[in-house]
């Protein structure tokens, strides 16, 4: 996805007609109107002067503390004197970077990654080093074995940055013993990790895992958070907590990006919460993502070609799916468009060009019936490739794996 | 004049598109007419219909805008419009067409084999590919018969790539072209009016020869404007880029992209409607004949019919 040619293709899923499973797009549409209607009658009657004017660098205090609730019902205790209130999880990404990052400076992250932090990392000319996923999530072994490489060279990576619960793009769920371990090094040879968690409350199935933040308390794990998942992804609010050294210069640095995030926007969410509604409001979501779930991996297993392989994420918004090695998600994805269909091609999470046969497909913004429609469009483009692509080498050479025994 | 400016639609140069248009938009603003920028879909003919347009600019890429199928709905209905006529959009946009027509002409093209998927499918044709290297040679480019931009586009170093090259091609049309690898500097001829605009050249910053995708990342090539060829080159490069720009039957404005081989230049393509953004081939050589943007969208409307 570097290509500036590919990324002008993704302007065709702007159109109604395209159904697109390429965004990160929460479901706004189930808001309870008058939920926001209160919000703003509030607003207009005490608080229109305080909503337009600037606010502190560092977030409303109001907000701060409704931060501190809702990271508490995720098992983490903070101070809200530690919350940095930034313009939604993206800014803080780039807060976090720009603040530890100088040109040439080792980064760590998953593989695949958040293909949104890529751009920022490579814009503050980091060496990004991505350790491989499995199933349960980045492979410490290999992360253990970067960091002793980079030792060998007399270097050290500035950060670890890790989404360790229903990652993005890959859907996978960092294991409790991994979450342990990576602490542990944090500690042993101390490095920073960066925790980004905008999906952590949204988990469909399965037991919740202490967050790096808890397991570490804060100590060599450095918090992103955002409200754009679990209320709205327009009112652009995210956070960081981190020690009070890094503290400072994130607050210098948003200083000098944008002074402060909308005041208007911190109001609202921070009054939202302080009502104590939002885990209704998030417990229907959970339901609604869960269907959407199940409707796409459903679709996946009836419509993708024999030789594929997908994620069943227990929570997050995103499927990772990988085609058998001899297509190319980028080529497929021209084909789907044809097709009025839209991803995001594997490449997108990779700073080397891996990824080439894999995509991600969101399905938190996308009824079900859109959802199946597009699967099995997508399974369709893949599937003629594959047949033509048989065709012309013969069979035999696909090199597919063997059906699994409870294929059906 | 009430202009109505046609722009998007849902080809895979959407992106460009939009940003042709607003940049046209600005000068036809500039130039004191009335503009209605127009996506399209599906209420294209009702509104031009209710619009009345007294013209219409095509700032469209790729199929749809550049094949001719808007093209034929405005002749239909009655709307002048900027670029090349139907006829001459359906010769450029089908690239194995353009070469037999080159051909026809005696305008030098590099050798060529076209696939279309059904002959690939139903016909079993993968089995001609060692004829096909027989007659265009390695490496080649493989490459989709109807895109404008680099999309699907692949140069093969070794037979054996063939397959892949042309699943990657034929994501974005129903044939595909293997063509001859001419090594040689890459020109661009921009049209305007019947006129050749100074030579464009592209100079690919990374020397790896092969690695044509790198061209077209951002810094992959830097452009120079007028090209250094010397008098006779450029006469001989403007000659031929003019006559392909005719044998097409094109009208208006038009971009013809040349390499300049050991041979001499031959044609690669001709596109129909040259992106018209601020950074685009064709305003680049405007700009470098003293012809300004606003110049150069008056013109492309004056050509209008």
């Amino acid at each position: 996805m570097r290509s500036s040619a590919m990324r002008d293709m993704m302007a065709i899923t702007a159109r109604p007609e395209v159904i697109s499973l390429a965004g990160g797009l929460p479901d706004t549409s189930t808001f309870p109107p008058e939920a926001f209607a209160a919000e703003m009658d509030r607003i207009v009657r005490g608080s229109v002067a305080e909503v337009l004017q600037y606010g502190p660098t560092e977030g409303l205090d109001l907000v701060r503390e409704q931060i501190v609730n809702v990271m508490a019902a995720e098992d983490m205790r903070v101070d809200a004197m530690d919350v940095t209130v930034t313009t939604g999880g993206q800014q803080a990404i780039d807060l976090i970077t720009k603040v530890l990052i100088d040109p040439g400076d080792a980064l760590i992250c998953d593989a695949p990654t958040y293909p949104g932090a890529i751009p920022t990392f490579c814009s503050y000319e980091a060496d990004v080093i991505q350790i491989e996923c499995d199933d349960d999530g980045m492979r410490i072994d290999l992360l253990e074995q970067a960091i002793a490489d980079l030792a060998a060279q007399g270097r050290r990576p500035k950060f670890i940055y890790s989404i360790p619960t229903f990652q993005n793009p890959g859907g996978v769920t960092l294991s409790l013993e991994r979450r342990r371990r990576l602490v542990e090094i944090a500690r042993e040879q101390e490095i920073l990790v960066v925790e980004d968690n905008p999906y952590g409350l949204l988990r469909y199935e399965g037991e919740s895992l202490p967050t790096l933040y808890s397991l570490d308390g804060g100590t060599y794990v450095v918090y992103l958070g955002t409200f754009s998942k679990i209320l709205s992804a327009g009112l652009r609010i995210g956070w960081t907590v981190a020690p009070t050294p890094i503290r400072e210069k994130i607050v210098l640095g948003k200083q000098a990006a944008d002074l402060c995030t909308s005041t208007l926007t911190q109001d609202f969410a921070g009054e939202y919460f302080r009502k104590g509604r939002w885990q209704e409001y998030v417990d229907d979501l959970i339901g609604i993502y869960r269907s959407r779930r199940d409707a796409m991996v459903g679709a996946m297993a009836e419509y993708f070609p024999h030789g594929s392989t997908w994620t069943r994420p227990e929570g997050g918004l995103f499927v990772w799916a990988t085609m058998p090695e001899v297509l190319n998600t980028e080529d497929l994805l021209a084909k789907a468009l044809s097709k009025n269909v839209a991803f995001v091609p594997g490449t997108a999470a990779y700073v080397d060009g891996r990824g080439a046969n894999s995509m991600r497909l969101n399905f938190s913004g996308v009824r079900e019936d859109r959802i199946i429609e597009g699967i099995r469009r997508i399974g369709e483009a893949a599937s003629e490739q594959l047949f033509l692509y048989e065709t012309m080498t013969g069979t035999g050479e696909m090199k597919l794996p063997p059906l699994p025994e409870d294929y059906q | 004049m009430k202009v109505a400016l046609l722009q998007g639609g849902r080809s895979l140069e959407r992106g460009v598109s939009l940003r042709s248009g607003a940049r046209v938009t600005e000068a036809l603003l500039d130039l004191g007419h009335q503009v209605e920028p127009l996506d399209l879909g599906p209420d294209l003919v009702p509104r031009l219909e209710a619009l009345q347009p007294d013209v219409a600019f095509i700032a469209l890429h790729g199929t749809e805008g550049e094949d001719g199928t808007v093209q034929a709905l405005l002749e239909l209905l009655g709307i002048p419009h900027t670029g090349p006529g139907v006829a001459a959009c359906q010769r450029c946009m089908d690239k194995s067409l353009s070469k037999f027509i080159f051909r026809e002409h005696g305008i030098p093209t590099p050798d060529w084999v076209t696939y279309s998927e059904a002959a690939i499918r139903d016909f079993g044709a993968a089995s001609t590919f060692a004829r096909a290297v027989d007659r265009v040679g390695l490496p080649l480019v493989a490459k989709p018969a109807s895109q404008g931009s680099s999309l699907g586009v692949k140069v093969v170093t070794g037979a054996e790539a063939i397959p892949g090259a042309l699943i990657t091609a034929l994501s974005y049309d129903s044939r595909a072209l293997l063509e001859t690898w001419v090594s040689g500097r890459e020109l661009a001829v921009s049209v305007l009016g019947n006129e050749a605009l100074p030579v464009v050249e592209a100079i690919p910053t990374d020397s790896n020869a092969y690695d044509f995708e790198a061209r077209y990342e951002i810094g992959g090539a830097h452009f120079v404007c007028p090209a250094e060829l010397g008098g006779a080159v450029t006469e001989e490069v403007n000659r031929i880029a003019l006559a392909a720009y005719n044998a097409l039957g094109c009208s208006g404005f038009s971009r013809v992209d040349l390499i300049l081989g050991e041979d001499g230049p031959q044609v690669l393509e001709v596109n129909a409607i040259p992106g018209l953004t601020e950074t685009s081939l064709l305003p680049q050589a405007a700009e470098a004949a003293g012809v300004s943007f606003d110049q150069m969208v008056a013109k492309i409307l004056d050509l209008a019919r």
